[in-house]
């Protein structure tokens, strides 16, 4: 399993945005998933790779309370760190 | 009365070349776009034609449709500013014989791999034989009668044919309609080779005496159509009409087609007499022709059956499959893209390495080079075949403008 850096779990979530057809130049903290044209199909993958690299399961409640590529790191570190 | 439909718009991607001018002049030209027993789309890169998005959203039978969809509905207009049909007038049709198949084997691989929490939240839209109407529409704001045919290789036909009926009868101003199919996997492959369907020789020579199978093919068409009347009024460019379309069942068997090809006959008739023409008002025909040895049997048959067997040998009688293999559930779109170009051009193309004759196949299927069609005061017009594993007949009409 990957380390839990902040820095780390942003950039493998940028791959993972990028690989879904956003754009690298606005995948940023503040970024929303809608400015992103993520969309809930977009979040159940995303999930599937943040549980398969860090062992933090991303559940549909909890992806309800994410806004922002910010929000979804910081879920990530917290969890993956306990 | 009955609205006359116009097709305004075609679209193509077929192993001979992405667009219609490479279909139809290649064919045309006896060029064969078959590899190693297998006819592919070779030329189709999906990044040259989808967003990163878009590609990895839809399956290649679902992107074969959308790129053979926007080349069609781009030539009748549909490009340029505002629709020129209201969009909640506008219908979409697309078969498929299998649908996404290369999505259900990769996921397969992945649940058995990986287990089931690793399966994609993509598989089942992009799996499901309705994405191609699906996704179509919502590229292009289609928000009329909207879903797939499926009835194996006459699933493009039957597309067609349900889309003419839509316009027809008014429940629909215009309708996109077409067929797609990417099947070359390895367990479609393995499948259609263990039912001896597929040519052991690697080699596609319908209604020739040595056939021996269809050779596996890819590919995507659409048609634009709407009512004559519309099209004129906005000053469309009419590329052809279909006047007609007949469909039955063989009711006799899963794969095999009834030997004397009633059910086909029946649809051939059907087909002329909705189009309110005997078999004199025909000049080509566009034949389902696979190579195997029982489909070009007991299509011979049908025609003779339906035409009458003096003016069956008078005709000509193509078949695409000998250039492109065979395409499935896209044949019956592709083969019906290719009769209005060939219409337009009054031609018809050559049935491909055809060389030896077959007592049962004893009509005359254009071999060697593309002959010109006769005119004779009137349209030309074609019939297009299409009959699918499972006892599906389609026959389409359709006349040059």
């Amino acid at each position: 399993m990957a380390t839990a850096n902040k820095d780390d779990i942003q950039e493998r979530m940028t791959e993972a945005l990028e690989s879904f057809g956003a754009d690298r130049e606005q995948i940023k903290r503040e970024a929303d998933w809608e400015s992103l044209d993520v969309d809930s199909l977009d979040l159940v993958e995303l999930a599937q790779i943040v549980e398969e690299e860090y062992g933090v399961q991303m559940k549909e409640e909890d992806m309800k309370n994410m806004k922002t590529v910010g929000d979804a790191v910081d879920f990530v570190s917290e969890r993956a760190k306990s | 009365m009955t609205r006359r439909v116009a097709i305004t718009g075609i679209g193509a991607v077929t192993p001979l070349g992405v667009g219609v001018d490479a279909l139809i002049d290649r064919w045309s030209a006896g060029e064969a776009a078959i590899e190693d027993g297998l006819a592919r789309c070779s030329d189709y890169d999906p990044k040259e034609h989808l967003s990163v998005k878009a590609a990895r959203r839809a399956d290649r039978f679902t992107q074969l449709s959308l790129v053979a969809c926007g080349e069609a509905l781009a030539q009748a207009g549909w490009d340029e500013g505002e629709p020129p049909v209201d969009p909640e007038r506008t219908g979409c049709v697309m078969g498929t014989g299998i649908g996404g198949i290369e999505t259900i084997e990769t996921q397969l691989a992945v649940l058995h791999e990986r287990g089931a929490d690793a399966v994609s939240p993509l598989a089942v839209p992009m799996m499901m034989s309705n994405a191609a109407a699906g996704v179509v529409a919502m590229r292009h704001d289609l928000k009329g009668p909207c879903y797939g045919t499926v009835s194996a290789c006459a699933a493009g036909a039957h597309a067609i044919g349900t889309g003419l009926r839509m316009v027809q009868h008014g429940d629909a101003e215009a309708c996109l309609v077409g067929g797609a199919e990417a099947g070359i996997t390895p367990l479609a492959q393995a499948a259609f080779e263990g039912m001896g369907a597929t040519s052991p020789s690697g080699i596609s020579r319908p209604f020739d005496a040595r056939r021996d199978g269809f050779i596996m093919g890819e590919a995507g068409a659409a048609l634009v159509l709407e009512t004559e009347e519309a099209a004129r009024e906005r000053g469309a460019e009419i590329l052809g009409y279909v006047i007609g379309y007949g469909a039955t069942a063989d009711a006799h068997h899963l794969t095999a087609p009834e030997p004397k090809g009633d059910g086909a006959a029946r649809a051939i008739e059907l087909c002329l007499a909705d189009a309110e023409i005997g078999p004199d008002g025909l000049d080509w025909v566009n034949a389902h022709g696979t190579s195997t040895p029982l489909n070009d049997r007991s299509e011979t048959e049908a025609l003779k059956r339906a035409l009458g067997d003096e003016r069956a040998h008078e005709l000509p009688v193509s078949s695409l499959k000998s250039a492109i293999g065979h395409t499935l559930g896209a044949a019956g779109a592709v083969e019906a893209v290719a009769t209005v170009l060939a219409l337009q051009r009054g031609v018809a193309p050559p049935t491909i390495g055809w060389e030896e004759r077959d007592e049962t196949c004893d009509l005359d299927y254009v071999p060697g080079d593309a002959r010109p069609l006769p005119g004779n005061g009137r349209p030309l017009r074609a019939i297009s075949n299409s009959f699918g594993f499972g006892g599906h007949n389609a026959v389409l009409a359709l006349e040059a403008p």
